[in-house]
């Protein structure tokens, strides 16, 4: 076991008490997350078969971390995200039909197909989309947390990106200005232990990230990310911190992908062994434990999941049927008339 | 119910995949996330999971195959289904250009893949085949420009010097050129049109100014037209070019008379034709009675008067519509049959020749071609042609029976694939119906490029002028 | 009318529209406390307050960014760059997010932002603080670029620009700040991507933007004097580009000079000489002819660093060359 592994199971054993939700919230979000693998899975299988191409980075093993944190937020709230962010996306209210559509490039996609896997997009929810450069929308974050405090309007911006994100100079850049200014943003870096190939310990100088917020003065928290309700909890605290204090904060939370960084990441730099390990801590199978410990009837759950499966494939056919965008309509984009 | 599974597309550039290592073998249970096989792609090896639950009926391919993605490697379906039927659709896949397995362990690919019916790009709708140039050419620039064949050098001119001298009927080899190198520029062209040659480099500010006020041609609406004839004003006559090439003395008496545009630009194009093209000559006999009877009975009847040409116009034009081939022009791409029978009619002015052009003759009336044919050449004469009616014949005729010529050969007036020579109607003692009658006979020649226009093709012509003109009434019409 | 400097009346632009709409600040080094780097700022901090004009710390791509995510929730920051040389920090701001993000978002979020600050050469500050970089932005479909030539423009383009949905890189002329000329008295503004005809003439285009005009104006001066009518045409905004009245100039005089102040590898004079040869082509009576910064980093030295931008002497002899007169 690395140092970095010892040091996340020793916070995780460390985090306080037993957290709390109720029956119907667990349902939510166990509901969430198995939408979520589901999706990913169906949208792994159609790269395969080639429906469509490019870049495909799966969520996959991380799913408490997105569903957590955002079922702190209101609808009128802010999520912004990297080039992984299919999870956010959905966790934030957007339909797997509308996220599918969008990697099948379709017209019926968030983003009309214009931005695919990396770029989802959906202003009614104050979605701010996925980016595809790392770091590079961490300003733009402090930007609409800027925008909430200059209106007041109470509204709160989560930033999520991963660990590689923690060594570019726009990360620092924002994170600075929200803690200059005291915006009402929560930076979360989702710390998979990997930045695409390369371990933590040989990118970053601190094996804590949460450490960065120290330079900046900001409140900072580092967690466990595989149970869903730790997660909801823990953010709670931030963004409370966010919306009634106008303090950032920035949070670390562990968690571990388990599939590649991409589709074609034959994941070379880590063990089989340290892969099973952690797939022992998977967030659905937690999440269903959790639903079993709230006595949740079997029937329910698989109920849950028969509604899930209905609701992907319902979705894939739909990415399947839905027409493209026509080449005519394209400069429309470019310009606001 | 079974489903084939293909080789799976494992990273965005992969086309190609090695199945490195079969992981479950036929009749072994499979389900979502288990590792079916070990994929090489162009990147890694990867595991290759399962999507769905099922058995592994058939591995269609063995372990090193390489296949590009989309093509078959197993069937996946329940236990103790009859699956003898995918086997077969699979292996018509991939024996259909979806790629061929490999022989084990290569490491090459076999073939480029190929791509998935869904995103094969429709094949483009059959295109019009392909004629080089416009079907017509552009009538104003090919009397200027220098044809893409000759062998003299290429006018340097500025695309405005050009424009302006065929708005202006210049033609840009007699212009001496005052830019950079001797590009002729639009100075250059005004100053010719004047009638004089700018001929200075570095001309001065006056010139420079003096040049601007001429018309225009750039408000053509304003611009008065200028024939390629212009009458020549005298300044022009001691040429600076002379100067420049000092001339052999002429003999005492002789008259120097200099080069006016129009000698310049026939003795250009004349040359160009009749060393270019291969020329070649077919000539025949009109039995002129029934045209000559036609002619009076329309003097008589409608009062109108045609002549001669009038009805070698008409019939030019009506053989030319039946044999379109004909009615063509050679250029290094493409043998060009043009769609409309325009023809010129070559009139003599004083000092040299012209040819206006009856446009669309086919569909005229005799009296519309005699009308326009009198105005034109009278027009011609007066040198108050445009370019663009004279320019951009499909066929030509020349007509020197007036002149009392019997029979001659005319040169082609390129790009036009052929031009007839017509002589006089001339009474000859003939046979009809066993007698000898006085009769009248016209001859005619028929110039052909070999290039458009073979011997039989060219005879096929002069039979249906003459077969026209014999039996004169469907020039009625 | 009236006379105000350059810098006074973009200082006007800025708060007439501030007055306006609430939705817009200004945000950028020394933008308050200090009144601006070069004064366009001034009194701004006092008039509507420290909400409105905020300073930043030097972090371009933080506070780029910033103006980005504020645009993107309906806010219409105008965000200062102390110069455009400082921009470069925030090109991955620039062009990846401000000039994508409403194509990427398949058309759900308008950025309606402008980032303006002072660009070209100025007088010895060496390679780092001399340079044009209209070229780069000009080239990322997603902006507009626009370059004001004097007072009147600088008012009425900044408040199209503060209107105007869509990120704009909004670029000033370091050496015109203190320029005076006339502007109109009361509100206008003038259209973004609509070019102006600085001066009449029949002989010859001259096709020059922000300081680049002043140098066609003179070099048209002294040729006047030598009988040659030049019209001088300011397209005023890069992109668009006023392509129609570039090519009715030049079909009218037939002639084409460029004057750029920028390097001339793909240049922005480049892709208007392809755009006059396209369309005028058969209506020139000479190749389109172009004159730029030197390829080269601006040197410091003072007698270099003048033979490294296009000036008067060079403009006048490129119109004789065009006209066959030397």
């Amino acid at each position: 076991m690395s140092a970095i592994e010892r040091e996340v199971l020793d916070q995780a054993a460390r985090s306080g008490r037993p957290p709390q939700a109720d029956v119907a919230q667990l349902k939510t979000y166990y509901h969430q997350m198995l939408a979520i693998r589901r999706m990913e899975e169906a949208l792994a299988k159609a790269y395969a078969l080639r429906k469509f191409g490019g870049f495909l980075h799966l969520y996959i093993g991380q799913e408490a971390v997105a569903v957590g944190a955002l079922a702190t937020l209101r609808p009128d709230d802010y999520v912004i995200a990297t080039y992984r962010e299919h999870a956010h996306a959905y966790a934030k209210g957007m339909s797997a039909r509308s996220i599918i559509a969008e990697l099948y490039g379709k017209e019926t996609g968030c983003s009309k197909g214009l931005g695919g896997s990396m770029h989802l997009f959906d202003a009614s929810r104050n979605f701010l989309g996925g980016y595809g450069i790392v770091g590079g929308h961490v300003p733009i974050a402090t930007g609409t947390a800027f925008a909430s405090k200059y209106r007041g309007d109470g509204r709160v911006t989560l930033c999520f990106f991963g660990d590689g994100s923690v060594a570019q100079g726009a990360f620092h850049e924002g994170v600075a200005l929200a803690a200059l200014w005291r915006l009402p943003v929560v930076f979360i870096c989702e710390n998979n232990l990997y930045s695409m190939g390369t371990p933590l310990y040989r990118s970053l100088s601190v094996a804590d990230v949460s450490q960065k917020a120290l330079g900046y003065g900001i409140a900072r928290d580092r967690f466990d990310g595989d149970d869903v309700v730790r997660v909801r909890e823990r953010v709670a605290e931030a963004v409370r911190r966010a919306r009634n204090e106008n303090m950032p904060t920035l949070i670390e939370i562990i968690t571990y992908r388990f599939r590649g960084h991409s589709m074609s990441d034959a994941g070379l730099y880590r063990t089989k062994e340290e892969v099973d390990e952690w797939k022992k801590r998977d967030p659905i199978s937690t999440g269903r434990e959790l639903l079993t410990r709230a006595k949740v009837d079997e029937k329910e759950i698989l109920e849950i999941e028969e509604k899930v499966r209905l609701e992907i494939e319902d979705a894939v056919k739909f990415a399947e049927e839905s027409p493209e965008l026509a080449y005519e309509r394209l400069a429309e984009f470019t310009y606001k008339e | 119910m079974a489903t084939i599974l293909d080789m799976p597309q494992l990273s965005d550039t992969m086309k190609i995949g090695v199945l490195r290592k079969w992981r479950k073998n036929e009749g072994d249970k499979v389900s979502p996330g288990e590792v079916l096989a070990e994929v090489e792609t162009d990147k890694a090896t990867m595991d290759f999971e399962a999507f769905d639950e099922g058995v592994l009926l058939k591995r269609l391919v063995a372990d090193g195959a390489s296949m590009p993605v989309g093509t078959p490697i197993a069937i996946i379906g329940k236990a103790g289904e009859d699956f003898a039927a995918l086997v077969e659709q699979a292996n018509a896949r991939t024996a259909g250009g979806a790629g061929k397995p490999a022989a084990a362990a290569k490491p090459e690919p076999p073939k480029p893949a190929t791509p998935a019916p869904a995103k094969a790009a429709p094949a483009p709708a059959a295109a019009p085949a392909k004629t080089a140039p416009a079907p017509r050419p552009a009538p104003a620039p090919r009397a200027a420009a220098p044809a893409p064949a000759a062998p003299a050098g290429k006018v340097l001119a500025s695309p405005l010097a050009r424009k302006l001298a065929t708005d202006l009927g210049v033609d840009l080899r007699t212009v001496q050129g005052t830019g950079p190198g001797g590009r002729i520029v639009e100075r250059d062209v005004k100053s010719a049109a004047e009638g004089g040659q700018s001929g200075q480099n570095g001309a001065s500010q006056a010139d420079w100014h003096a040049a601007e006020e001429a018309p225009s041609s750039r408000g053509t609406a304003s611009a008065p037209p200028v024939s390629a004839d212009a009458p020549l004003p005298a300044q022009l006559v001691p040429d600076r070019r002379a100067e420049a090439r000092p001339a052999a003395a002429p003999p005492a008496g002789d008259v120097v008379k200099p080069l006016s545009m129009m000698r310049r630009t026939i003795a250009t194009r004349l040359l160009e034709a009749k060393s270019t093209i291969p020329h070649f000559y077919l000539t025949t006999d009109v039995d002129m009675d029934a045209a000559m009877e036609f002619r009076e009975q329309v003097a008589q009847v409608h009062g109108a008067k045609l002549s001669v040409n009038d009805l070698v116009l008409k019939a030019c034009a009506l053989a030319l519509r039946r044999i379109p081939e004909a009615n063509a022009s050679f250029t290094e791409e493409a043998i060009i049959e043009h769609a409309r029978v325009d023809i010129g009619m070559a009139v003599a002015i004083e000092d040299g020749l012209i040819t206006p052009v009856i446009r669309d003759a086919d569909k005229k009336t005799i009296g519309q071609i005699a009308a326009e044919a009198r105005e034109m050449a009278k027009r011609a004469r007066d040198r108050k042609l445009r370019p663009e009616e004279y320019t951009g014949a499909t066929f030509s005729v020349s007509n020197l029976g007036m002149l009392g010529i019997r029979d001659f050969a005319a040169i082609i007036n390129p790009p036009e694939g052929a031009i007839l020579a017509v002589g006089a109607v001339r009474k000859e003692p003939v046979v009809k119906n066993d007698k000898i009658v006085v009769g009248q006979r016209m001859s005619i020649t028929l110039s052909c490029d070999h290039r458009v226009i073979d011997g039989a093709l060219g005879a096929k012509v002069l039979q249906a002028i003459v077969g026209i003109l014999e039996k004169p009434i469907s020039l009625a019409f | 009318m009236r006379t105000v400097a350059y810098r006074e009346a973009l200082n006007e632009a800025l708060a007439e529209e501030m007055e306006k709409d609430d939705r817009i600040f200004l945000m950028g080094e020394e933008v308050g406390h200090y009144d601006g780097a070069y004064k366009v700022s001034k009194g701004l901090l006092k008039r509507f307050g420290e909400k409105r004009v905020i300073d930043t710390p030097i972090a371009e791509g933080g506070f780029v960014g910033v103006g980005i995510g504020a645009a993107m929730v309906g806010l219409r920051p105008v965000i200062e760059l102390m110069t455009w040389n400082f921009s470069l920090v925030a090109a991955d701001q620039l062009i990846n997010n401000a000039a994508k993000i409403r194509q990427m978002s398949g058309g759900q979020f308008t950025l309606p932002v402008v980032f303006r600050g002072p660009g070209g050469s100025a007088h010895m500050l060496a390679a780092q603080h001399s340079q044009s970089t209209e070229a780069l932005w000009s080239h990322i479909p997603g902006l507009k670029v626009v370059m004001p030539a004097n007072p009147k423009d600088a008012k009425g383009l900044l408040k199209s620009a503060i209107r105007d949905d869509n990120p704009i890189v909004f670029i000033e002329g370091e050496v015109l700040y203190a320029d005076q000329g006339e502007i109109p008295d009361g509100e206008y503004t003038i259209p973004l991507g609509v070019g102006e005809v600085k001066r009449q003439g029949k002989d010859i285009t001259i096709i020059g933007w922000s300081k680049m005009v002043k140098i066609a104006l003179a070099a048209a001066d002294e040729l006047a004097a030598q009988g040659i009518e030049v019209e001088v045409v300011d397209p005023r905004t890069i992109r668009p580009l006023d392509e129609e009245l570039i090519v009715e100039s030049v079909k009218k005089t037939g002639r084409c000079l460029i004057i750029e102040e920028g390097w001339p590898f793909n240049g922005v004079g480049a892709e208007i000489a392809y755009r006059v040869g396209r369309r005028c082509f058969d209506d020139l009576d000479a190749p389109v002819e172009r004159i730029t910064g030197a390829d080269m980093p601006m040197p410091y030295n003072h007698h270099l660093e003048q033979q490294c931008i296009p000036d008067v002497p060079r403009a006048v002899a490129a119109v004789k060359k065009l006209l066959y007169l030397e």
